[in-house]
Protein backbone atom coordinates (compact mmCIF):
# COMPACT_ATOMS: atom_id res chain seq x y z
CA UNK A 1 0.00 0.00 0.00
CA UNK A 2 2.80 2.40 0.90
CA UNK A 3 4.44 1.52 -2.39
CA UNK A 4 1.30 2.29 -4.39
CA UNK A 5 0.73 5.60 -2.63
CA UNK A 6 4.35 6.59 -3.27
CA UNK A 7 3.88 5.83 -6.98
CA UNK A 8 0.66 7.85 -7.03
CA UNK A 9 2.47 10.78 -5.39
CA UNK A 10 5.35 10.60 -7.89
CA UNK A 11 2.86 10.54 -10.76
CA UNK A 12 0.93 13.48 -9.33
CA UNK A 13 4.11 15.56 -8.99
CA UNK A 14 5.08 14.61 -12.56
CA UNK A 15 1.65 15.63 -13.84
CA UNK A 16 1.75 18.92 -11.93
CA UNK A 17 5.13 19.62 -13.49
CA UNK A 18 3.79 18.97 -16.97
CA UNK A 19 0.82 21.29 -16.38
CA UNK A 20 2.85 24.12 -14.81
CA UNK A 21 5.60 23.90 -17.41
CA UNK A 22 3.30 24.29 -20.42
CA UNK A 23 3.90 20.79 -21.80
CA UNK A 24 0.19 19.95 -21.60
CA UNK A 25 -0.70 22.70 -24.08
CA UNK A 26 -0.19 21.41 -27.65
CA UNK A 27 -0.03 24.97 -29.02
CA UNK A 28 2.86 25.70 -26.65
CA UNK A 29 4.69 22.52 -27.70
CA UNK A 30 4.22 23.30 -31.40
CA UNK A 31 5.50 26.84 -30.70
CA UNK A 32 8.68 25.31 -29.25
CA UNK A 33 9.17 23.17 -32.36
CA UNK A 34 8.39 26.06 -34.73
CA UNK A 35 11.95 27.37 -35.10
CA UNK A 36 11.26 28.86 -38.54
CA UNK A 37 8.13 30.66 -37.34
CA UNK A 38 7.23 32.33 -34.04
CA UNK A 39 9.64 30.23 -32.01
CA UNK A 40 8.86 30.03 -28.29
CA UNK A 41 11.96 28.57 -26.58
CA UNK A 42 10.17 28.17 -23.21
CA UNK A 43 10.12 24.39 -23.27
CA UNK A 44 13.90 24.22 -23.45
CA UNK A 45 13.70 25.50 -19.86
CA UNK A 46 11.57 22.49 -18.92
CA UNK A 47 14.43 20.25 -19.97
CA UNK A 48 16.95 22.42 -18.11
CA UNK A 49 14.87 22.34 -14.90
CA UNK A 50 14.09 18.63 -15.09
CA UNK A 51 17.61 17.48 -15.95
CA UNK A 52 19.18 19.92 -13.49
CA UNK A 53 17.20 18.48 -10.59
CA UNK A 54 17.26 14.84 -11.66
CA UNK A 55 20.98 14.81 -12.51
CA UNK A 56 21.88 15.90 -8.97
CA UNK A 57 19.28 13.91 -7.01
CA UNK A 58 19.87 10.73 -9.01
CA UNK A 59 23.55 10.73 -8.04
CA UNK A 60 22.65 11.02 -4.37
CA UNK A 61 19.95 8.35 -4.63
CA UNK A 62 22.14 5.83 -6.45
CA UNK A 63 24.62 5.90 -3.55
CA UNK A 64 22.04 3.98 -1.56
CA UNK A 65 22.21 0.17 -1.57
CA UNK A 66 18.68 0.04 -3.03
CA UNK A 67 15.33 1.79 -3.36
CA UNK A 68 13.53 2.81 -0.14
CA UNK A 69 10.57 0.50 -0.72
CA UNK A 70 12.47 -2.62 -1.74
CA UNK A 71 13.73 -4.11 -4.98
CA UNK A 72 16.76 -2.94 -6.90
CA UNK A 73 17.62 0.04 -9.07
CA UNK A 74 16.49 -0.44 -12.66
CA UNK A 75 19.22 0.14 -15.23
CA UNK A 76 19.14 0.62 -19.00
CA UNK A 77 20.29 -2.58 -20.73
CA UNK A 78 20.99 -1.46 -24.26
CA UNK A 79 23.99 0.61 -25.18
CA UNK A 80 24.17 0.37 -28.96
CA UNK A 81 23.19 3.29 -31.16
CA UNK A 82 21.17 1.19 -33.59
CA UNK A 83 18.60 1.66 -36.33
CA UNK A 84 15.52 0.98 -34.15
CA UNK A 85 16.62 3.72 -31.74
CA UNK A 86 17.09 6.35 -34.45
CA UNK A 87 14.14 5.35 -36.64
CA UNK A 88 11.86 5.05 -33.62
CA UNK A 89 12.90 8.46 -32.28
CA UNK A 90 12.38 9.99 -35.73
CA UNK A 91 8.88 8.48 -36.05
CA UNK A 92 8.06 9.71 -32.54
CA UNK A 93 9.37 13.18 -33.46
CA UNK A 94 7.16 13.37 -36.54
CA UNK A 95 4.12 12.44 -34.43
CA UNK A 96 5.13 14.96 -31.76
CA UNK A 97 5.53 17.68 -34.40
CA UNK A 98 2.16 16.87 -35.97
CA UNK A 99 0.13 16.68 -32.78
CA UNK A 100 2.07 18.71 -30.21
CA UNK A 101 1.57 15.92 -27.68
CA UNK A 102 3.95 13.37 -26.17
CA UNK A 103 2.90 10.46 -23.91
CA UNK A 104 2.89 12.13 -20.46
CA UNK A 105 0.92 15.22 -21.49
CA UNK A 106 -1.38 12.98 -23.57
CA UNK A 107 -2.40 11.11 -20.41
CA UNK A 108 -2.83 14.29 -18.34
CA UNK A 109 -4.80 16.05 -21.08
CA UNK A 110 -7.03 13.04 -21.70
CA UNK A 111 -7.86 12.93 -17.98
CA UNK A 112 -8.76 16.62 -18.10
CA UNK A 113 -11.48 15.73 -20.59
CA UNK A 114 -9.84 16.95 -23.81
CA UNK A 115 -11.41 15.09 -26.74
CA UNK A 116 -8.31 15.82 -28.81
CA UNK A 117 -6.08 14.14 -26.23
CA UNK A 118 -8.44 11.17 -25.89
CA UNK A 119 -8.26 10.59 -29.65
CA UNK A 120 -4.47 10.96 -29.45
CA UNK A 121 -4.29 8.36 -26.66
CA UNK A 122 -6.42 5.89 -28.64
CA UNK A 123 -4.05 6.33 -31.58
CA UNK A 124 -1.03 5.98 -29.29
CA UNK A 125 -2.37 2.76 -27.79
CA UNK A 126 -2.93 1.31 -31.27
CA UNK A 127 0.58 2.38 -32.28
CA UNK A 128 2.09 0.64 -29.25
CA UNK A 129 0.15 -2.54 -29.97
CA UNK A 130 1.11 -2.39 -33.65
CA UNK A 131 4.80 -2.12 -32.75
CA UNK A 132 4.46 -4.90 -30.20
CA UNK A 133 2.81 -7.25 -32.69
CA UNK A 134 4.90 -6.45 -35.73
CA UNK A 135 8.33 -6.29 -34.16
CA UNK A 136 7.71 -8.08 -30.89
CA UNK A 137 10.63 -6.73 -28.95
CA UNK A 138 10.50 -7.05 -25.22
CA UNK A 139 10.25 -3.82 -23.36
CA UNK A 140 12.43 -0.75 -23.33
CA UNK A 141 15.56 -2.71 -22.52
CA UNK A 142 15.42 -1.99 -18.82
CA UNK A 143 16.26 -4.46 -16.14
CA UNK A 144 15.85 -4.66 -12.42
CA UNK A 145 18.33 -7.51 -12.16
CA UNK B 1 -0.15 31.52 -25.70
CA UNK B 2 2.82 32.58 -27.79
CA UNK B 3 4.43 34.28 -24.82
CA UNK B 4 7.82 33.28 -23.49
CA UNK B 5 7.41 31.62 -20.08
CA UNK B 6 10.85 30.54 -18.85
CA UNK B 7 10.07 30.74 -15.11
CA UNK B 8 7.00 28.49 -15.10
CA UNK B 9 8.83 26.18 -17.52
CA UNK B 10 11.78 25.94 -15.12
CA UNK B 11 9.52 25.34 -12.10
CA UNK B 12 7.46 22.73 -13.93
CA UNK B 13 10.63 21.11 -15.20
CA UNK B 14 12.08 20.98 -11.68
CA UNK B 15 8.92 19.18 -10.49
CA UNK B 16 9.33 16.67 -13.32
CA UNK B 17 12.94 16.09 -12.27
CA UNK B 18 11.84 15.74 -8.64
CA UNK B 19 9.17 13.20 -9.59
CA UNK B 20 11.61 11.13 -11.64
CA UNK B 21 13.94 11.18 -8.62
CA UNK B 22 11.18 10.10 -6.22
CA UNK B 23 10.22 7.23 -8.53
CA UNK B 24 13.80 5.99 -8.50
CA UNK B 25 14.24 6.58 -4.75
CA UNK B 26 11.03 4.76 -3.81
CA UNK B 27 10.82 2.06 -6.45
CA UNK B 28 14.15 2.00 -8.27
CA UNK B 29 12.30 2.71 -11.51
CA UNK B 30 13.13 4.96 -14.44
CA UNK B 31 10.21 7.31 -15.08
CA UNK B 32 9.69 6.62 -18.77
CA UNK B 33 6.02 7.31 -19.41
CA UNK B 34 5.73 5.59 -22.78
CA UNK B 35 7.26 2.41 -21.37
CA UNK B 36 5.08 2.42 -18.25
CA UNK B 37 1.97 2.97 -20.37
CA UNK B 38 3.01 0.31 -22.89
CA UNK B 39 3.41 -2.19 -20.05
CA UNK B 40 -0.23 -1.65 -19.17
CA UNK B 41 -1.69 -1.90 -22.68
CA UNK B 42 0.48 -4.52 -24.39
CA UNK B 43 -0.76 -8.04 -23.77
CA UNK B 44 1.94 -10.22 -22.29
CA UNK B 45 4.40 -7.41 -21.96
CA UNK B 46 5.55 -7.15 -18.40
CA UNK B 47 8.88 -5.60 -17.57
CA UNK B 48 7.98 -4.72 -14.00
CA UNK B 49 5.27 -4.73 -11.37
CA UNK B 50 2.26 -3.34 -13.19
CA UNK B 51 0.55 -2.02 -10.08
CA UNK B 52 3.38 0.47 -9.49
CA UNK B 53 3.05 1.74 -13.05
CA UNK B 54 -0.71 1.83 -12.75
CA UNK B 55 -0.55 4.04 -9.67
CA UNK B 56 2.10 6.29 -11.22
CA UNK B 57 -0.15 6.84 -14.24
CA UNK B 58 -3.04 7.28 -11.79
CA UNK B 59 -1.13 10.27 -10.41
CA UNK B 60 -0.90 11.73 -13.93
CA UNK B 61 -4.65 11.23 -14.39
CA UNK B 62 -5.31 12.90 -11.06
CA UNK B 63 -3.16 15.86 -12.12
CA UNK B 64 -5.22 16.21 -15.31
CA UNK B 65 -8.48 16.08 -13.38
CA UNK B 66 -7.28 18.74 -10.94
CA UNK B 67 -5.83 20.94 -13.71
CA UNK B 68 -9.22 21.07 -15.38
CA UNK B 69 -10.47 23.08 -12.40
CA UNK B 70 -7.41 24.98 -11.15
CA UNK B 71 -5.38 25.69 -14.31
CA UNK B 72 -7.54 25.17 -17.42
CA UNK B 73 -5.48 27.60 -19.52
CA UNK B 74 -2.62 25.06 -19.45
CA UNK B 75 -4.77 22.45 -21.18
CA UNK B 76 -5.45 21.98 -24.91
CA UNK B 77 -7.47 24.80 -26.45
CA UNK B 78 -6.20 25.50 -29.94
CA UNK B 79 -5.25 22.12 -31.38
CA UNK B 80 -4.75 20.46 -34.74
CA UNK B 81 -7.75 18.48 -36.04
CA UNK B 82 -8.89 15.23 -34.42
CA UNK B 83 -7.68 13.31 -37.50
CA UNK B 84 -4.21 14.80 -37.11
CA UNK B 85 -4.35 13.95 -33.40
CA UNK B 86 -5.15 10.31 -34.18
CA UNK B 87 -2.32 9.98 -36.72
CA UNK B 88 0.05 11.77 -34.33
CA UNK B 89 -0.91 9.30 -31.59
CA UNK B 90 -0.23 6.31 -33.83
CA UNK B 91 3.22 7.63 -34.74
CA UNK B 92 4.05 8.52 -31.14
CA UNK B 93 2.97 5.09 -29.90
CA UNK B 94 4.85 3.17 -32.57
CA UNK B 95 7.94 5.38 -32.52
CA UNK B 96 8.40 5.51 -28.75
CA UNK B 97 8.28 1.70 -28.55
CA UNK B 98 10.63 1.17 -31.47
CA UNK B 99 12.98 3.81 -30.08
CA UNK B 100 12.64 2.58 -26.47
CA UNK B 101 11.50 5.86 -24.96
CA UNK B 102 10.00 9.31 -25.19
CA UNK B 103 10.54 12.81 -23.84
CA UNK B 104 10.60 11.54 -20.25
CA UNK B 105 12.59 8.31 -20.56
CA UNK B 106 15.20 9.57 -23.01
CA UNK B 107 14.87 13.35 -22.70
CA UNK B 108 14.86 13.66 -18.91
CA UNK B 109 15.97 10.37 -17.33
CA UNK B 110 18.40 9.26 -20.03
CA UNK B 111 20.10 12.62 -20.41
CA UNK B 112 20.41 12.89 -16.60
CA UNK B 113 22.20 9.52 -16.75
CA UNK B 114 24.49 10.88 -19.48
CA UNK B 115 23.33 8.09 -21.80
CA UNK B 116 24.65 8.43 -25.34
CA UNK B 117 21.66 6.45 -26.64
CA UNK B 118 19.27 8.90 -25.03
CA UNK B 119 21.22 11.87 -26.36
CA UNK B 120 20.97 10.51 -29.90
CA UNK B 121 17.26 9.75 -29.45
CA UNK B 122 16.50 13.17 -27.96
CA UNK B 123 18.33 15.11 -30.66
CA UNK B 124 16.59 12.94 -33.27
CA UNK B 125 13.04 13.43 -32.00
CA UNK B 126 13.48 17.16 -31.45
CA UNK B 127 14.96 17.57 -34.95
CA UNK B 128 12.19 15.44 -36.47
CA UNK B 129 9.56 17.44 -34.57
CA UNK B 130 11.01 20.75 -35.77
CA UNK B 131 11.25 19.47 -39.35
CA UNK B 132 7.64 18.30 -39.19
CA UNK B 133 6.35 21.65 -37.92
CA UNK B 134 8.36 23.39 -40.65
CA UNK B 135 6.98 21.03 -43.30
CA UNK B 136 3.40 21.58 -42.12
CA UNK B 137 4.05 25.33 -42.23
CA UNK B 138 5.38 25.14 -45.81
CA UNK B 139 2.51 22.92 -46.94
CA UNK B 140 0.00 25.21 -45.22
CA UNK B 141 -1.47 22.33 -43.30
CA UNK B 142 -3.93 22.09 -40.48
CA UNK B 143 -1.67 23.08 -37.59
Amino acid sequence: MKSKLAALLAGLVFGAGLVISGMTNPAKVLGFLDIFGRWDPSLAFVMIGAIGVHFVLLRLILRRPGPLLGGVFERPLREAIDAPLVVGAAVFGVGWGLGGVCPGPGIVDAASGSGYAIVFMIGMTLGIIAEHRSLGRSGAGLTSA
Amino acid sequence: MDSFTPVSALIGGALIGLSASLFTLFHGKIAGISGIFADLVSPGRRSFDRSIGLYFLGGLLLAGGIARFVHPSALPSTTPSLAVGAVAGLLVGFGTRLGSGCTSGHGVCGLSRLSTRSLVATLTFIAAGMATVAAVRVLGGAV
